[in-house]
């Protein structure tokens, strides 16, 4: 009992010290219980079965990255802990000089650990359980529910969870103090605060070699990534900017302690005002021996600004697009005439099918709703139906012409078999002003290549460059562009055109259809009309005729699943990305946090030698305030120049969704960074201000 | 001669009032301009706490403190702080350097506090360090250094700017018997050739005899009061041992 009472005491007593640690914990808990309780709050959610898959697909996610996120915070608590523990050591040492047993202590550690683990799971909780009621409104926005009646969330199982996950880290904790306390010797404990600072010089001319050598791998890493994005097209070639970007952004950090405090020193006049010799030793000593962690959280806030910015980009962008990208109610896509192709696996399809479907796959479209459901035919407006085409020999390799060989040496795991898709220009100009695209005109032996999907573009122009005609039964094309134009035929949520060839009319005949495509509005006006109507699609391969084929080569994309999928995939994006980010963010600042507190017993003898020596209290607490904002501005300002380079990476490969509001998304990335990262910074501030503030007790 | 330094009636009570501990009780001396005063005696009886008072880090619970006829009981906050810097020099026993500044940066940090332009700090700090004989040292970190160096630095970081009054508090404590000659003779140095007015708290009789005066506390009273006039060091160091052993034993006893 008597333990209980000293470690309830101690705990009491360096509260402020523990303050930046039960502020993580807190947090940390609070986070992870509002983004597993997410299930619980959409479940009162009115929306469709399909949304509700992809609610349920992103809780799996969520609660795979919940394990992640685990280890992160486990890692984190069991580092600031151990920062705890230094500060106390003089403490143990007198326990133990005054008789105690290093088993009493490991005792009084488990207390101390169980009493904070309790204290903060319970806050933890609470707070989390007030945000995620502010969340909910968030989420049925982010799935564009109705929000018809507000009611209070407790989410039973993320609480469970949360205790048991946080139960797991507790108990890592008490491992890890009982481990370093039973190692520990007396000696080094009573004297730990005696050993002077010792000042390791680095050679300047290796650090300033150093430093330009990783300050050009840097920027050949920026290159990379932007300008030279298009040499970037393999998978595995991405490892070497990252890589160059991971080790040099460490290598700089090295580099630039040695030269720091060379470059700070030789500007005499402001060297030596005020108290910035100080602030520049201070903040140089510190990165001298945080090398490693700097450049860590450098990295990390990196991530941290990409995947908030990225996740609520595509968020923004995603639904933007849809409108001119899905303007039609429902769009059918038949394969017809099967009997000619080869699946996807290069087995014909002639081999099994059967006579029901040799009979079907003549027939168009609406021939084929008639049979199977009529009155679907009568709820459709608005209707286009035209063909696709495509001819034996004309697939992607004839296509590439002359540019071939040099295209498969860079791109070997391409199918360069694939066969092309060809479209009158008429029928294509007829639907194009319905997608906001734009028209075009050919001449009798000209041929344009529309293609809206980056990755493929790049490879297509080359073919287009070489001028590489096509030839479809006999007579010749030549491409009128060289380059891929704007445009496609198919509704999607994203640009994923990766090749159509637009043809004269007279260039191809009823013999060579590949597809039959029909598009048409629902005749109903209000929502529960065209709901209705869109049941019937959806039950079409429920109907007896449906039923009777094997392989009916149709397909359809409807504006309302359309919509349904790309909100639910924004929304899944942004949860994980809100998610990682925010611990991300949480753990790097924490870490920095920790870093900086743990010194604050040197810093106070430090400041207190100033104060002696008449030093006003204005001035120390803005030597304490610049040494504290550097060493946090740092990585960051690191980071953000990383950042800059990095979004527009992350830009390029998801721009198939569409970039735009990225201003909005980053306005959003910075309310967060400013948040949590300058919290973190002030509470440092005023924790550190705290602590040299108390006089020393003799 | 004019005083620089004058204690009028001063009292310093710790505790409440069940349990009043007088850790200074009625004491009234004065210092004059180019004296070299140390106070002696033994550990309990208010000699720190008296310098710690006339050095504003603590702060009496009655009676006047004059510098230079100006009265420091009553500066509070960064005048504290202004008078402090400007007018007093500090010496501690355990250096009071900082562990992260070079010697060099430890001296000019004192001037660079006052907005003194960099071309005067430079100048200032080389002629105090050669002086002081540390002029090899200024480049080194206070981890490198001896004590006796360490402390030679401390005592030109405190009469860099010229303070009316240097307060030394067991300033040889640290040191070994070499070093600490070493630092007393700069003492004598700064006292006789610089002008420095200089007010030591030691219980060492050896330390003492430097002084041209002595003042023996005794249970926060002034017990004695001897000086050395001309006197060999020799002869003012059997003189205090007297009333050493007058007061009772040896002060080193009852370290």
């Amino acid at each position: 009992m008597m333990l209980f009472k000293l470690s309830f005491q101690n705990i009491k007593k360096s509260f402020k010290d523990y303050a930046i640690y039960f502020f993580t914990l807190i947090l940390g808990v609070a986070i992870f219980y509002i983004f597993n309780s997410l299930e619980s709050q959409t479940i009162l959610l009115n929306v469709s079965s399909r949304t509700q898959e992809m609610i349920a697909l992103m809780m799996n996610i969520l609660s795979a990255v919940s394990i992640f996120v685990a280890f992160i915070l486990g890692f984190l608590i069991i580092y600031a802990s151990r920062f705890l523990m230094k500060r106390r050591n003089k403490e143990f040492g007198i326990y133990l000089t005054l008789g105690m047993s290093k088993r009493s202590i490991s005792k009084l550690l488990l207390f101390e650990t169980i009493l904070i683990g309790l204290i903060s799971l319970v806050v933890g909780i609470f707070i989390g359980v007030f945000f995620s009621q502010i969340m909910s409104v968030f989420v049925a926005n982010s799935f564009e529910a109705d929000m018809t009646n507000f009611t209070f969330v407790f989410s039973n199982s993320a609480m469970l969870k949360t205790i048991f996950y946080f139960g797991i880290m507790y108990f890592c904790v008490m491992v890890f103090n009982t481990i370093s306390v039973s190692k520990c010797k007396l000696l080094d404990l009573l004297y730990a605060n005696r050993k002077s600072e010792t000042v390791k010089l680095k050679n300047p001319f290796l650090c300033i070699l150093v430093f330009l050598i990783s300050l050009s791998g840097l920027s050949y890493a920026y290159y990379l990534v932007t300008a030279g994005i298009e040499t970037l097209q393999s998978a595995d070639s991405i490892f070497l900017p990252i890589g160059l970007g991971i080790v040099t952004t460490f290598l700089i950090f090295w580099s630039l302690s040695g030269i720091f405090l060379r470059i700070a020193k030789q500007m005499k006049k402001s060297y030596f005002h005020h108290l910035n010799s100080f602030t520049v030793r201070q903040v140089s000593s510190k990165i001298n021996t945080t090398v490693f962690s700097m450049g860590f959280i450098t990295l990390m806030l990196f991530f941290t600004i990409c995947i908030l910015s990225s996740a609520l980009s595509i968020k923004n962008s995603m639904t933007n697009n849809l409108k001119t990208m899905v303007p039609f109610d429902v769009q059918f896509v038949k394969r017809m005439d099967l009997e000619r192709k080869k699946t996807i696996t290069g087995t014909d399809y002639d081999t099994f099918l059967t006579d029901s479907d040799r009979f079907d796959t003549k027939l168009n479209i609406l021939e084929t709703l008639e049979r199977s459901n009529k009155d679907l035919i009568a709820d459709l407006t608005d209707i286009i139906s035209f063909n696709t085409y495509e001819y034996p020999d004309l697939n992607f390799k004839s296509t590439l012409g002359s540019a071939f060989s040099k295209i498969q040496e860079t791109y070997y795991y391409m199918n360069f078999d694939t066969m092309e898709e060809l479209v009158r220009i008429s029928d294509y100009n007829r639907i194009a002003q319905y997608f906001h695209l734009p028209t075009y005109e050919l001449q009798n032996d000209e041929y344009i290549l529309l293609a809206d999907f980056d990755g493929l573009k790049g490879i297509r122009n080359e073919g287009l460059k070489a001028k590489t005609p096509i030839t479809i039964s006999g007579k010749t094309y030549y491409p009128k562009y060289d380059s891929c134009q704007n445009g496609f035929i198919y509704m999607s949520q994203s640009h994923v055109n990766s090749g159509l060839f637009l043809v004269p009319d007279d260039a191809v005949d009823d013999n060579f259809r590949e597809n039959n495509i029909l598009i048409a509005n629902y005749t109903g006006s209000s929502k529960e009309e065209k709901q209705f109507t869109e049941s019937m699609v959806d039950s079409l391969p429920n109907t007896s005729y449906m039923k009777s084929l094997e392989q009916s080569g149709l397909s359809v994309s409807t504006k309302i699943s359309i919509y349904e999928s790309s909100i639910g995939l924004s929304a899944m994006v942004t949860f994980i990305g809100l998610y990682l980010g925010i611990i991300f963010l949480i753990s790097s600042a924490a870490i920095l946090a920790l870093k900086e507190l743990s010194e604050s017993t040197d810093n106070k003898t430090r400041f207190q030698m100033l104060r002696k020596i008449g030093v006003d209290e204005k001035m120390i607490n803005q030597a304490l305030f610049r040494q504290i904002a550097i060493f946090f501005l740092f990585p960051l300002i690191f980071a953000i120049i990383h950042s800059i380079f990095g979004i527009q990476f992350c830009n390029y490969i998801i721009e198939t969704f569409g970039n735009e509001k990225l201003l909005q998304s980053i306005l959003m990335t910075s309310f967060f960074l400013i948040f949590i990262y300058g919290g973190y910074f002030l509470l440092t501030y005023m924790c550190s201000k705290n602590i040299i503030k108390e006089k020393t007790r003799y | 001669m004019e005083s620089i330094l004058s204690l009028k009636k001063i009292e310093k009570y710790y505790g409440n009032k069940s349990n009043i501990t007088k850790a200074i009780d009625q004491i009234s001396f004065d210092v004059e301009d180019r004296e070299f005063v140390a106070i002696m005696g033994s550990s309990g009886s208010g000699k720190t706490t008296l310098l710690n008072c006339i050095a504003t880090i603590d702060h009496v619970t009655s009676g006047h403190i004059y510098v230079s006829n100006e009265d420091i009981t009553n500066l509070k906050g960064n005048a504290l702080n202004r008078f402090r810097r400007e007018k007093l020099g500090f010496i501690f026993q355990d250096f009071n350097l900082l562990d992260t500044l070079t010697a060099y940066e430890n001296i000019a940090l004192a001037l660079s506090i006052q907005n003194i332009a960099y071309k005067t700090i430079d100048e200032r700090v080389k002629k105090v360090a050669n002086d002081l004989n540390i002029t090899s040292v200024l480049d080194k970190y206070p981890y490198q250094m001896s004590g006796g160096q360490k402390q030679r630095v401390a005592c030109a970081r405190a009469i860099i700017t010229n303070p009316k009054l240097i307060l030394a508090d067991e300033p040889t404590g640290a040191l070994d018997s070499k070093n600490a000659k070493m630092l007393l003779e700069s003492f004598e140095y700064l006292n006789q050739e610089k002008d420095a007015t200089i007010l030591m708290v030691t219980h060492d009789a050896f330390t003492a005899s430097y002084a041209s005066r002595v003042i023996f506390i005794k249970d926060g009273k002034i017990f004695n009061e001897i000086r050395r006039g001309d006197l060999s060091r020799k002869a003012f160091f059997d003189q205090i041992i007297d009333v050493v052993t007058l007061l009772g034993g040896n002060l080193n006893d009852v370290i």
